[in-house]
């Protein structure tokens, strides 16, 4: 089984969480001053690359909180976590080692 | 809130307790519950309150006399009155005058979920079954305690003493852990 090390709770196995979609999206401050093309793209663009993706998870069935993760989309490896509001680290060096 | 506690039926009434010497397992007294949220400010005063100091190590229990506050999340714990100890209903007050307008939020639950002990040498072998946590003492040690799966019912796990687990699941699911714990424990009750 696929373990996981939540923030909060530390390695739990994969069955406990549940995925929250790509990470770092900001709502716009100000959605009426959008054009339907912007707010289409703020909804549904996604930038799904092969490799590593900076997504949200939730630990749903521990301490309930949200968190962010880096995965390899091609391995589903989990390269690192870290907290919600926490900047994207650098996560190309613990990919490669 | 007390009165209905004591006069309501338990989701485990009618299943006999499982005793034998590798395993036990039954069904706990009524206790009332509440889910307590709360940010750092207000939660040395509600601990006091409380008497017990909420703990904010992670996945641990503080128990004082009957009452426990289990770490459900940084700033989640579930509180236990471990014993009908009438002090229920005047919990919510002293925790508001205690908070001094710091906001928290303060839910009863104790009619949302219920409880079950099991105990004995294999109890964590039994609850490996089900449960895909480490439960060696290394990893589990005694006076930790989670939120967790067991099969498809979400459960909350404590591990009271080296050998004993403290198991509180939501009411219409406890049939279910119960069954499937029994089951679980066939091979052991021989």
């Amino acid at each position: 089984m696929l373990i996981i090390d939540c923030p909060y709770c530390g390695k739990r196995p994969e069955i406990e969480f549940s995925y929250g979609g790509e990470a770092h999206i900001a709502r716009p401050l100000d959605p009426a001053a959008l054009n339907d093309e912007e707010w289409a793209a703020f909804l549904y663009a996604r930038t799904n690359p092969k490799g590593l993706h900076a997504e949200r998870w939730r630990h749903a069935r521990g301490c309930g909180r949200f968190f962010n993760a880096v995965r390899d989309t091609v391995s589903d490896f989990f390269v690192t976590t870290y907290k919600t509001g926490e900047a994207r680290p650098d996560a190309t060096k613990k990919a490669s080692a | 809130m007390v009165d209905l506690i004591s006069a309501r039926r338990l989701p485990l009434a009618d299943v006999p307790p499982l005793a034998a010497t590798a395993l036990s397992m039954a069904p706990l007294l009524p206790q009332a519950r509440f889910v307590l949220r709360a940010r750092p400010a207000a939660q040395a005063a509600i601990g006091q309150a409380l008497g017990v100091a909420l703990p904010t190590l992670v996945c641990r229990a503080n128990v004082a006399g009957n009452r426990a506050a289990l770490w459900l999340g940084p700033d989640e714990w579930l509180v236990l009155l471990l014993l009908p100890d009438g002090g229920a209903e005047t919990l919510p007050a002293a925790f508001a005058v205690a908070a001094e307008g710091a906001p928290y939020s303060l839910v009863d639950i104790s009619h949302r979920q219920s409880g079950l002990s099991l105990s004995g040498p294999q109890a964590a072998t039994v609850l490996n079954t089900g449960c895909a946590l480490d439960l060696d003492l290394a990893a589990f040690p005694v006076g930790m305690c989670t939120r967790t799966l067991l099969g498809k019912a979400d459960i909350t796990l404590w591990r009271t003493s080296e050998t004993t687990f403290h198991i509180e699941a939501w009411r219409s699911f406890l049939p279910y852990v119960w069954q499937f714990l029994q089951e679980a424990a066939r091979e052991f009750l021989v």
